[in-house]
């Protein structure tokens, strides 16, 4: 960290880069494909079904080993070495998840540890699925600031933990997985201003169905057992919210960076719903030669981890590129919601 | 203000828009999922394409009870009085 003294104070305050980059990125897809003809088994549905609520045809759920540490770790590594910084340089580390469930300590210290980022400050955040714009809006800030100067950011999720396979309205959506991304120093501006905020007069829209003090209280059930909470969705509801409200927030952060609809190269909003990806570039007005992230028909909705694998999806693909201005946005349970635009690595 | 067939007439355009129904199905005996096939999700770009254009309100409690197209005209007709 840089410091300054100025005359008229005796405290050094920090100075920090004058901009910031996401400098790689990397996900891990757990091993297991759970197609819609197994999640079928499950709820009363069909593949067409599912295919036209939300574009889905597979997605991917954790085994025992793929914990939300192995997972974020995994990814992590492919992110440091795509950016070209070792664990040593890593000095913040920003994990992104609602499925870590212990209640502390926070996994951030554990994978900062693991993955050789010593001493590195380490938290976790707790924003669903806009958790990872979150962290890059954090990192952004910090890097600019001078407390942090390489930052990793994780968005890592195994919400097959806390999914009901057996409610019509989420087991199909939801998935595992985990996304990261290295945010650095840049000569150059790469990461727009953040456009975020709440609304938690909407909180009961997405939420675990009841406090974990609740479910594991065998008398506060009717049948006298502890009872696994589950992720519970209004998915009308949300669809409208998503749609438009979150078009009206990603239209703002493209404005707040100065970029207009035609200078945009890539549009990478969070994996909720593949129908509201279209809404959302419908109302946005996009030109039809935007490249559009699709990551959810084979993955589903990872929550925090969507937006980093998607984008990993078409930097691997060769859809879209290095430089390119691509907008993100997270959006969810809270309701909270974060969209800004980068450059991609 | 607008006539029923009018206020049709519009919303037939939005049902088309959204869910590719023609127009001319889009009658006031109709009902949306029965008979015009359109899914939820739709139904919701259907009602806020309908608050959008016709200026008005249709609180998600409300959409859910538009089961046919004259339905949710008449619920247009009134909210915009």
């Amino acid at each position: 960290m840089t410091t300054t003294s100025t005359s008229t104070s005796t405290l050094n305050v920090s100075t920090g880069a004058r901009f910031s980059k996401i400098m790689g990125i990397g996900g891990y897809r757990p091993r297991r494909v759970v197609d819609n003809a197994e999640i079928i088994t499950y709820i009363d549905s069909s593949d067409e079904w599912i295919r036209t609520r939300s574009g889905i045809t597979e997605r991917r759920w954790a085994s025992d080993d793929e914990t939300v540490s192995m997972m974020s770790q995994a990814a992590a590594r492919k992110a440091m070495e795509r950016a070209g910084v070792e664990p040593g340089q890593i000095d913040t580390v920003i994990v992104a998840t609602v499925t870590h469930l212990h209640q502390t300590p926070a996994i951030a210290t554990t994978i900062a540890s693991e993955l050789g980022a010593t001493n590195a400050a380490a938290f976790d955040v707790s924003a669903a699925c806009a958790g990872f714009c979150y962290g890059v809006a954090m990192a952004d800030s910090f890097i600019r600031s001078g407390i942090s100067k390489h930052v990793l950011v994780v968005g890592v999720e195994r919400l097959s933990d806390l999914t009901d396979k057996h409610d019509r309205s989420t087991a199909f959506i939801f998935a595992d997985g985990a996304g990261a991304a290295v945010v650095g120093p840049s000569d150059v501006p790469a990461i727009g201003p953040v456009v975020w905020g709440s609304d938690g007069d909407q909180a009961d829209l997405i939420m675990q169905s009841e406090s974990w003090n609740t479910a594991m209280d065998p008398d506060a059930h009717e049948d006298g057992q502890a009872h696994w909470p589950r992720l519970a969705m209004n998915g009308n509801p949300v669809f409208k919210w998503a749609s438009y409200t979150m078009a009206k927030t990603a239209a703002e952060a493209m404005d707040a960076a100065g970029v207009k609809p035609e200078d945009l190269d890539v549009f990478a909003p969070h994996q909720a719903n593949n129908r509201i990806t279209d809404a959302m570039f419908k109302a946005l007005k996009l030109p039809s030669d935007v490249v559009v992230a699709r990551d959810i028909i084979n993955h589903g909705n990872t929550s925090a981890a969507s937006i980093p694998l998607a984008l990993e999806t078409l930097l691997e693909s060769g859809q879209a590129h290095s430089g390119q201005t691509c907008l993100i946005i997270g959006f969810g349970a809270g309701l909270v919601y974060a969209g800004q635009v980068i450059l991609l690595p | 203000m607008p006539t029923t067939e009018e206020v049709r007439t519009d919303l037939a355009e939005i049902v088309n828009e959204v869910a590719g129904v023609p127009a001319n199905d889009v009658q006031l005996d109709k009902s949306f999922t029965d008979d015009l096939d359109v899914d939820s999700l739709s139904m919701v770009e259907i009602i806020y394409a309908a608050e959008e254009k016709f200026g008005v309100s249709i609180p998600d409690d409300e959409a859910k009870n538009l089961k046919t197209v004259g339905d949710a005209v008449a619920y247009i007709e009134r909210a915009a009085s």
